[in-house]
């Protein structure tokens, strides 16, 4: 099935938001989704960013990447103080003490800033409905503090505290599904993305933005410094974690699942593994096992998004 | 100007906030602060006042809101106790550092373990050091007054610094008392809508809450230590201009009967009212003493208390949190250092009250004076620097 195409890729303007001179690794693809995600989003919009890698990377005192209006509070909090923002911009406007016009509020967070230490701030964001979109760019780690696991991370890949070992075959959990928890919120928008599929990605922005309400979109962003790939691979793997049925590509519109890209026939998740150091020590066991789990995932979404 | 009215102050501290026009009211209710958050819904829910209420999930996210609508230019207010205040630690911090005018109203409780829903100062004193303007209230005027005045204060260019305004849990906050409030032109006209310096705006973009390399790290806080130091001055000129608009007449330290008196007492909050009381007793028994009574807590008011103590023989600071293995209360330690530093050549004593809501009647109190003005040195027991009024071992 091809993706219906949104946008053509000139529809994105020249102009950067996330400029050049930020200090993130070789390969990051978390800036250049955010790089790409932000010409949709335009000139009319406010960033409150989690700490993690994006926020360190980009604003040493007295420097700055943003060319948008941009707040750092703390690590928990992005979805809150972007709730403050929302409220604040609002009733400035109704009291006409700013000009009416549309604003983007938008909060974006890692992994760990979302599935883990921010969960609780996001629920209450959605929960209330600000009109705001979160993107969570989803390393699958704590990479700014040196690859510890968090709830994101993979079954069986290694990390600083998820170790293989004689006693461990490094991450013992399964991936949280965060998307899914965000439509338990019932918003109005909910997406998956990759910027290995950038038209795609780019196509979920613009429904996000225009989205009234709370809109969230979850970011696959391979980390070649964290996955133990070459920074030359990080489209790569994006793509083969999309063609394996690893991270499948969806969006979930008032409830309405609908898989924007399909990759059936899956290919074998070895394919993705393979190559990566992170999975390295895993045995042909783990992998079938892995297989399996994405087997049953990827049948489960498309039961959901044969739903009417 | 009003007739007075009769109001839990609680309700009166409400109105102050809708006096100050507040913009943005994000909050979490915890007990003692919950009558003021209910009453400011009703406000905002009956269009009494134009604002955003964000009924947050935590304290937290309270004040990690606040710090976002201050930063889009909103006033900002919200209100907290005990645990609600450890669980905003974090962000106490990083209002006060990125130079964000909000203002709290501090509903003071203890702290758990174990839990206790009553007042003490054990949340404001464990957030003493948050870089945040602090003021302490005795009574409900002063609740409301200190409202309108901390947004004055927070706002002012000189300043661009949050301010917590304290008042008792309970022995404060839930009790009626007889209030006037300003008329909303004549506080307009005090407090005018907050211009802020910079916005989060796509008009025009800036960066905020930047991290900072040891080369720079030390110049932010000294940059910002600087704000509040210079921020007395600011608290003064609105005190004044306050008296003068309103006729009712603040100083950053309260004294009572110090002149005559060459023992004083200090303490902050509703306790002073007891204090007060007590000292007129004794007044009227031909016994001399005075009351020092920090309205400012922080910035401390140095050269104030150095002023009032440097003729003085005793003081008593009477305090409601435990040391937590410290020599003395944290009001305490804060007066020696300022004894030691001054040259002053006072006595000291330390006495921690009223802790978990414990009351403190008059009488003893009247005990306590009679044997701190009596005797060389009060003699505690288990060998400790400071007395812990009516414990039982």
């Amino acid at each position: 099935m091809r993706m219906k195409s949104l946008e053509r890729y000139t529809d994105t303007p020249d102009f950067e938001y996330a400029t050049s001179g930020h200090r993130a690794c070789q390969g990051c693809a978390e800036i250049l989704a955010l790089r790409l995600g932000l010409k949709v989003f335009g000139r009319d919009s406010i960033i409150a960013m989690a700490t993690g890698c994006m926020e360190i990377i980009s604003t040493p005192l007295p420097t700055t990447s943003w060319r948008l209006p941009w707040i750092h509070v703390a690590f928990e909090n992005a979805a809150a103080v972007a709730s403050g923002i929302e409220s604040g911009i609002k009733i400035q406007m109704e009291k006409g003490k700013i000009a009416k016009k549309d604003i983007n509020v938008i909060a974006i967070a890692g992994d760990g800033g979302t599935s883990d230490i921010g969960l609780q701030a996001l629920s209450g964001a959605m929960e209330r409905g600000h009109n705001f979109t979160y993107i969570c760019v989803d390393n699958e780690a704590y990479m700014n503090t040196g690859i510890q696991r968090s709830s994101s991370t993979p079954f069986g890949a290694m990390t600083t505290t998820s170790p293989p070992g004689k006693k461990s075959i490094g991450q013992k959990t399964q991936k949280k599904n965060m998307p899914k928890i965000a439509v338990a919120h019932n918003i109005p928008y909910v997406a998956t993305a990759c910027p290995s599929y950038p038209f795609d990605f780019l196509a979920k922005i613009k429904k996000a933005k225009e989205t009234n309400g709370p809109a969230y979109i979850h970011v696959l962003s391979v980390c070649p410094t964290g996955w133990r790939v070459p920074s030359d691979q990080a489209i790569h793997y994006g793509r083969l974690a999309v063609r394996t049925g690893v991270f499948p590509l969806y969006e979930v519109e008032n409830g309405r699942y609908r898989i924007t890209y399909s990759p059936e026939p899956l290919r074998p998740v070895t394919e993705y593994i393979k190559g990566q150091g992170r999975f390295r020590h895993l045995t042909d066991d783990l992998i079938a096992q892995i297989q399996e789990q994405v087997n049953h995932d990827w049948q489960e979404l498309k039961n959901y998004s044969e739903m009417k | 100007m009003s007739a007075n009215k009769g109001m839990e102050v609680s309700i009166a501290a409400s109105v102050a906030a809708k006096l100050a026009r507040v913009e943005v009211i994000a909050a979490y209710p915890i007990t003692p602060q919950t009558h003021i958050v209910e009453h400011l819904a009703d406000i905002v829910a009956n269009g009494e006042l134009d604002a955003s209420y964000i009924n947050v999930e935590s304290e937290h996210s309270a004040m990690s809101a606040c710090v976002g609508a201050s930063a889009s230019g909103a006033r900002t207010f919200t209100s907290t106790s005990a645990q609600g205040m450890e669980l905003m630690h974090e962000i106490l911090f990083i209002a006060s550092g990125m130079r964000l005018p909000i203002v709290m109203a501090a509903v003071n409780r203890a702290l758990s373990s174990p839990l206790s829903i009553w007042g003490d100062h054990s949340d404001v004193m464990a957030a003493r050091d948050t870089g945040w303007i602090m003021l302490f209230t005795e009574n409900g005027q002063e609740v409301v007054d200190s409202i309108i005045m901390a947004f004055k204060i927070a706002e002012d260019r000189k300043v661009l610094l949050p301010v917590m305004v304290n008042l008792d849990g309970f022995s404060l906050s839930h009790v009626i008392e007889p209030i006037q409030f300003p008329a909303q032109e004549d506080v307009d006209r005090f407090l005018p809508p907050y211009a802020p310096l910079y916005t989060l705006h796509p008009d025009r973009p800036v960066t905020m809450g930047a991290y900072a390399m040891p080369e720079l790290y030390t110049e932010a806080k000294y940059g910002q230590e600087m704000a509040i130091r210079n921020s007395k001055a600011v608290v003064k000129e609105v005190m004044d201009q306050f008296s003068t608009e309103f006729g009712r007449k603040y100083s950053i330290v309260e004294t009572y009967n110090t002149e005559n008196a060459d023992t004083v007492f200090m303490a902050l909050g509703s306790i002073n009212e007891n204090i007060k009381t007590a000292i007129d007793i004794l007044k009227d028994n031909g016994k001399e003493l005075g009351l020092v009574a920090p309205r400012l807590f922080r910035p401390f008011p140095a050269d104030e208390l150095v002023e009032v103590l440097k003729t003085k023989k005793k003081l008593a600071v009477l305090e409601r949190a435990m040391p937590g293995g410290a020599m003395n209360g944290p009001l305490y330690n804060e007066i020696a250092s300022l004894v030691i530093q001054n040259g002053l050549n006072i006595q000291l004593e330390n006495f921690i009250f009223g802790l978990g809501g414990r009351d403190v009647e008059p009488d003893e109190l009247i005990d306590l004076f009679e044997q701190v003005s009596t005797s060389a040195k009060v003699v505690h027991a288990d060998n400790k620097n400071y007395g812990v009024i009516g414990v039982r071992s």
